[in-house]
């Protein structure tokens, strides 16, 4: 499946599955995306692998469930089942700013166009697509705005630059002190 | 636009009268299906279907072809709807339908003149 | 007035843009109706029985007169010549067809208005108190921290797909006309003991088929704290509310059946990691209060003495007038001046309607007496808030003339309706032609004004649009195999002291309903002490005498 990642089409070199069984065959092969599930039954299986990690959440799993673990995945990939079910884009933010998640936040399923903005300023990095032609449009998406109201990993993070507007009104859009201190003294309202 | 009909007809029970209603996705108007498979804004071109299972095979066609269907012919939320005949003519059964078909059961904008209060 | 800075005009304007994009990958068929339908409720559009509608935001219930005259330019333009004002301070027009909607938004933003979040599951249109800045017993304008909610909710990168719909109002007054309870936050102004303003924190309310009055989960959240402490209670909710069924997935339903307390924790829990995480985050700085409150200063008030002979008189010689002045008019803060309501509901008149020239008629109103301000109100009636007491006699006769000068404002015949099965696609029954009929059983001014205060509302369906749950007499249509009957509850109450109405008994056919409502009032009028208004002598004497009237055998 087309994958966007960091802006551009990238080639997927993740396997994903949710049986215990094909960690042991695709392990030797690359870097694996596990289930919850399959995560908390084999842990210590899996990690004697020493492979790359990455760890899929469903939309009512909260990265809170996992957050001692997280150090052990290059890559969370949060599942959009319907576009209208909202849940990923609070546990985006909860791993991007609560649990310091540094890695890939990867989208999958219902990811559309028009939910691409909220994706992004959430934290999500990496989007998985049907097909080539959705990258382009999915894209398109991206510079709708110039500036946001409100602070967001995505908008202050190293993800998108772009300052909110609270803080271009106080004169602080181009400064150095954006990230997260300069963040906190600029809701910022 | 045109609609394949379904060739072979299941033999089910007979039910009311029914016709497919939608509104059309550039105004939102009120449209029947026409027996010649297209869409009418009045009632009076509305092909009526007496047969549960013909009805259903129309609706999923109709449902289905609505998707790739362009400018004026694009329809939204098709529906079966019960009528009944009054001398050919098909009159919808429900108060919902008889508004979607007369329009708001009130005098509007313009045309409304409220009364005077009595002092 | 709060104005738009050269941000906000370019967001709208890239909002508007990027809807005028997504109508045409709609009628493209690169979205499916599926696809499209949650982008186009983002931004007021919904698709009823006939036609479109399309519901434009009149943030906190204000409006300058060239943003009405706006209003009325599109009713003429893309509709047919009149818009419906809604309890939420929106006004809805019915027939607009969707290629004309970006256009429609365009002139909108032109001056400085916008559909964003009138609909859809995310946070609404945030409504204040209409009497804001110029009622006596504020403690601050509610619009600052509405203007505030507004900036911040709008196009929320983590609150725009939440389980259902989101609401919130904002009082800066003891007395609630806002319905603050009424809403899924409600935020009430008040002095914490040290005299610093502070909200008080209202969560869970709604009304639909399970009419709930929200709970107190913070009884002082300092002023600076306001978003942090809606993040946290957003975020809670949008990942703890039920999404596997529609009529359970308003916070309301999560507040229940977590229970009041384990909510309160929750959201505190929720806060306080927002503040550890990054200390002050979302805090309001006093002075971005400030530059928000500028917007929202008293107007260059004149320095008039507090009677007027110019009103005393023709108080004494036109009893029209007083009687409108006794219904319609309230005090101001300002001395000389007054708060004057606009009824929007003519006996037998569509509630909440208004024609493109009532809505032109009433902007010139609002600049030669005021300063070039209108209010709408909970009730879908219009304000003029800063009338001089001494033109209040001119104003009314010229209301008069433009067919908006009906003295019953509070009165019976003011009644809240939804529009209903006329227009409605989620209606079952009709609320406009009741709500007609019953108004003309009240044209006498001289009965209304015996009746007294009196709310009754009435709404097409179980989504209780017209917040019947909350009127002191409610009526809610239902389908019974294809008929309207109308079901009738009694003892809600919308204002400081929210209550939930009772039913009284089984519905009423739809010849039968005025004359059920003429019943109660006789009942009320039998029963009630001196000076009791109707919900009072209701509270005292219960439901059992109007049971035995209305449902008498003989």
């Amino acid at each position: 499946m087309p994958l966007i990642k960091h802006g551009t089409l990238v080639e997927d070199i993740w396997h994903e599955t949710d049986d215990f069984a094909d960690v042991q065959t695709l392990a030797p092969l690359g870097p694996v995306i596990v289930t919850l599930n399959v995560w908390r039954q084999h842990r210590a299986a899996i990690l004697a692998y020493d492979g790359r990690l990455g760890l899929r959440l469903a939309p009512g799993q909260t990265p809170d469930l996992v957050a001692a673990d997280l150090h052990h995945f290059e890559l969370v990939e949060l599942e959009f089942a319907k576009f209208t079910d909202g849940r990923a884009y609070s546990h985006a933010r909860l791993l991007r700013e609560r649990h310091g998640f540094k890695g890939e936040l990867r989208a999958v399923g219902e990811v559309l166009r028009d939910q691409l903005s909220f994706m992004l300023r959430c934290g999500f990095d990496a989007f998985s697509l049907e097909t080539d032609q959705q990258a382009e449009a999915l894209l398109a998406a991206v510079d709708e705005f110039a500036h946001w109201y409100q602070p967001a990993p995505g908008t202050s993070g190293r993800l998108d630059h772009r300052s909110t507007i609270p803080a271009l009104r106080q004169g602080a859009g181009n400064s150095t002190n954006r990230d997260t201190a300069g963040r906190a003294a600029t809701w910022a309202y | 636009m045109s609609i394949p009909i379904p060739k072979t007809i299941k033999k089910t029970q007979i039910t009311t009268a029914q016709a497919v209603t939608a509104n059309r996705l550039s105004d939102g108007a009120v449209v029947y299906l026409t027996d010649q498979n297209t869409w009418s804004a009045e009632i009076d071109d509305c092909q009526i279907v007496n047969d549960q299972g013909v009805a259903e095979n129309f609706l999923s066609l109709t449902q289905e072809l609505s998707g790739g269907l362009s400018g004026g012919d694009q329809v939204v939320g098709t529906y079966l709807f019960k009528v009944q005949l009054d001398g050919g003519r098909a009159l919808p059964l429900s108060r919902r339908e008889i508004i979607r078909t007369t329009g708001p059961s009130i005098s509007f904008g313009a045309t409304a003149a409220p009364k005077q209060p009595q002092i | 007035m709060c104005r738009y800075d050269e941000f906000d005009h370019a967001f709208v304007a890239e909002r508007v843009d990027q809807f005028r994009g997504q109508v045409a990958r709609r009628v493209a068929g690169d979205l499916s109706e599926d696809e499209f339908k949650p982008l186009r409720l983002m931004n007021g559009l919904y698709l009823q029985l006939h036609a479109y509608m399309l519901r434009v935001a009149i943030p906190y219930g204000t409006l300058s007169a060239t943003q009405m005259r706006m209003l009325a330019h599109i009713a003429r333009t893309y509709d047919r010549g009149y818009g419906h004002f809604t309890t939420r301070q929106n006004i809805q027009y019915n027939w607009p067809a969707l290629a004309d909607v970006p256009d429609i938004l365009d002139d909108l933003a032109s001056v400085e208005m916008h559909a964003i979040q009138t609909s859809g599951n995310c946070i609404r249109n945030t409504t204040a108190d209409p009497l804001a800045g110029v009622a006596a017993d504020e403690i601050e304008d509610p619009r600052v921290y509405a203007e505030i909610i507004r900036q911040w909710s709008t196009l929320h990168p983590e609150f725009s797909f939440l389980p259902r719909k989101f609401k919130i109002a904002v009082t800066g007054a003891p007395n609630d006309r806002a319905v603050t309870r009424g809403h899924d936050i409600g935020l009430r102004m008040h002095r914490d003991l040290q005299g610093n303003p502070s909200f008080e924190v209202m969560v869970g309310g709604g009304q639909g088929r399970t009419p709930i009055l929200a709970k107190t989960i913070r009884n002082f959240l300092p002023v600076e704290h306001l978003l942090s402490y809606l993040e946290a209670i957003l975020r809670v909710y949008n990942q703890l509310g039920r999404r596997d069924n529609i009529y359970k997935a308003r916070i309301k339903i999560l507040v229940q059946s977590e229970g009041e307390a384990a909510f309160a924790e929750q959201v505190e829990a929720e806060w306080q990691q927002i503040h550890n995480n990054a200390p002050g985050a979302l805090d309001l700085p006093e002075a971005e209060r400030n530059r928000i409150a500028a917007y929202f200063a008293p107007h260059g008030y004149a320095d008039l003495p507090k009677q007027s002979p110019i009103l005393d008189a023709a108080l004494d010689t036109d009893p029209a007038f007083a009687a409108w002045v006794e219904s319609n008019v309230q005090g101001h803060k300002q001395p000389g001046y007054a708060i004057a309501t606009i009824s929007l509901k003519p006996h037998g008149g569509i509630p909440g309607d208004a024609s493109a020239g009532q809505m032109d008629a009433v902007a010139d109103l609002a600049e030669r007496y005021g300063f070039d301000e209108i209010r709408i109100t909970y009730k879908q009636n219009l304000v003029l808030p800063d009338v001089p007491k001494a033109d209040l006699h001119t104003v009314w006769q010229e209301l008069v003339d433009l067919g908006l000068g009906t003295a019953n404002a509070g009165r019976i015949s003011d009644i809240i309706a939804c529009p209903g099965l006329d227009y409605c696609n989620l209606a079952n029954a009709r609320s406009i032609p009741i709500a007609q009929r019953i108004s003309e059983r009240f044209t006498d001014l001289q009965r209304e004004r015996e009746i007294g205060d009196l709310s009754l509302n009435i709404s097409g369906c179980i989504n209780a649009c017209a917040h019947h749950h909350v009127a002191n007499i409610g009526i809610l249509g239902v389908d019974k195999k294809g008929v309207e009957y109308y079901q009738i509850t009694l003892g809600g109450v919308a204002d400081e002291n929210a209550a939930i109405g009772a039913v009284i008994g089984p519905a009423f056919e739809e010849h039968q309903i005025a004359d059920a409502v003429e019943t109660i009032v006789d009942v009320y009028l039998n029963e009630r002490e001196t000076d009791e208004r109707f919900i009072e002598t209701y509270q005292r004497v219960g439901p059992q005498p109007f049971k035995e009237k209305l449902y008498a055998t003989d």
